[in-house]
């Protein structure tokens, strides 16, 4: 196989909790698990957008923070080796001739598998984007919400919109590079690292680059190429010339390509048995937040163990010819092999 | 008791305010279209609502995470705030709010 084709056994769509942990029930089977998210780091919602905040209702654990959780989850599958293919989306899903899962990400990862798990939770993190008319025209060309590569913003006059971290990096980090550099963010205030604030409060003060506090009203341009950005400060609106803009306002949530896997899916959730949380299609299973059965609480605990009776369909389908065997962790030497600690 | 939230359509709902929810809480088993991502752990900013100036001053005053956290919403006004971070009681009853934009 090459550097991005790969074969396994199960393809884990979404490295949040329950994904993660499915790793471990699997695994627990001998079967070997890839796992695809579009954060650049494991975790999902626990990693993002509560690392720091308490959780109170995991089994046998009083209380942990997001960060936490995965941190000892990622300590509690490492026997197993699972493979992230991080930063990248689930793209498509095709059957193959042989009867395998083909998943195909949006840098190109290609994998195939028997078995595939959605564990994507509220769907993919994606920038959130400011509700200004016209933004498509302008997105790809003028106005980004990431920076992949420095070079693309050489000599252009970019305003950054935002008063977080990645809002105050990239605008010292970008400084050296453009031409003209802005930022505007609602009040004089700022969320981000205290030091990297300082060097943007001292670029201000030495009169090379400018701070406006305003809030992003109007896109002015043409074909795609930005001229301005009308804002609206407390005195009132006014334009910022400029080139490119780079939105920097965190992350939502938007369920995007697994609504093509061709699955049957109600209010954008995927509807499953309670038995073998599978999807309507057979070998496609759906655990966590993304899935609906009569009674569904999303919680992380339920998610668990929906990932522990998918383990058991899952087994069939990887190995047809081999009987499943129920053992407790605890007493069972081959399973204590498994995990290292025999 | 009782609230009034304004959908983005600008339809009045009155829904029916219960001592000890979060106002979010009220407008999203209401079935009204408020994403709430975070679930109410102010951490997202996607329960944002304007609350009707005649409430403004009569409201908890807005945390520090929570004035945070609306960097991360759009069109902030002065009456803007994270509906997760009310909590219904009897000072409330009559309580107005718009949803903001998505």
């Amino acid at each position: 196989m090459s550097d991005n084709h790969h074969s396994t056994d199960a393809i884990i769509i979404g490295a949040g909790p329950v994904g993660l942990f499915a790793v471990f029930e699997l695994g627990l089977l001998d079967i070997k698990a890839h796992l695809i998210d579009i954060l650049d780091y494991p975790g999902g919602q626990c990693a993002e957008l509560y690392p720091e905040k308490p959780i109170y209702d995991i089994p046998a654990i009083p209380i942990c923070t997001g960060q936490e959780l995965t941190d000892k989850l990622m300590a509690q599958i490492e026997p197993f080796g699972p493979t992230f293919h991080l930063g990248q989306m689930a793209e498509s899903v095709v059957k193959t001739d042989e009867g395998k899962w083909r998943v195909t990400t949006d840098t190109g990862t290609v994998i195939e598998a028997t078995v595939i798990i959605i564990a994507a939770g509220g769907g993919s993190f994606v920038p959130k984007k400011p509700p200004l008319q016209g933004l498509e025209e302008y997105e790809g060309s003028s106005v980004f919400y990431s920076v992949r590569k420095m070079d693309r913003f050489h000599g252009k006059n970019v305003l950054i919109a935002g008063g977080g971290d990645s809002a105050l990096d990239w605008t010292v980090n970008l400084h050296p590079l453009v031409d003209k550099m802005a930022l505007v963010h609602r009040r004089d205030d700022f969320r981000a690292a205290p030091d990297t604030v300082n060097k943007m409060r001292a670029l201000v003060d030495a009169g090379d680059m400018a701070l406006h506090i305003a809030q992003l009203k109007e896109l002015k341009g043409a074909n795609g190429q930005l001229e301005a950005v009308t804002v609206k400060g407390p005195d009132g609106e006014y334009d910022i010339e400029c080139d490119t803009l780079l939105a920097f306002y965190g992350l939502t949530m938007k369920l995007g390509p697994v609504a093509n896997f061709g699955i049957n899916l109600d209010k954008n959730l995927i509807p499953v048995d309670t038995e073998k949380f599978e999807t309507d299609v057979p070998g496609i299973f759906a655990i966590g937040d993304i899935n609906w059965y009569p009674g569904k609480l999303k919680l992380i605990l339920s998610g668990f163990h929906e990932a522990a009776l998918m383990s058991q369909q899952a087994f069939r389908y990887v190995y047809p010819e081999k009987r499943l065997r129920f053992q407790y962790t605890t007493s069972s030497s081959d399973l204590q092999e498994k995990l290292g600690v025999s | 008791m009782k609230i009034f939230v304004t959908d983005r359509d600008g339809k009045e709902h009155e829904i029916a305010g219960i001592d000890g929810w979060q106002i979010m809480e009220l407008i999203r088993d209401e079935g009204l279209p408020i994403k709430a991502e975070c679930g109410g752990s102010c951490a997202c900013a996607t329960c944002h609502v304007y609350v009707d100036e005649a409430w403004v001053n009569k409201l908890e005053e807005k945390g520090e995470e929570e004035i945070d956290m609306l960097d991360l919403a759009f069109d902030v006004e002065a009456n803007s705030r994270l509906s997760c971070q009310l909590t219904m009681k009897p000072e409330y009853d009559g309580l107005k709010v718009t949803l903001a934009p998505e």
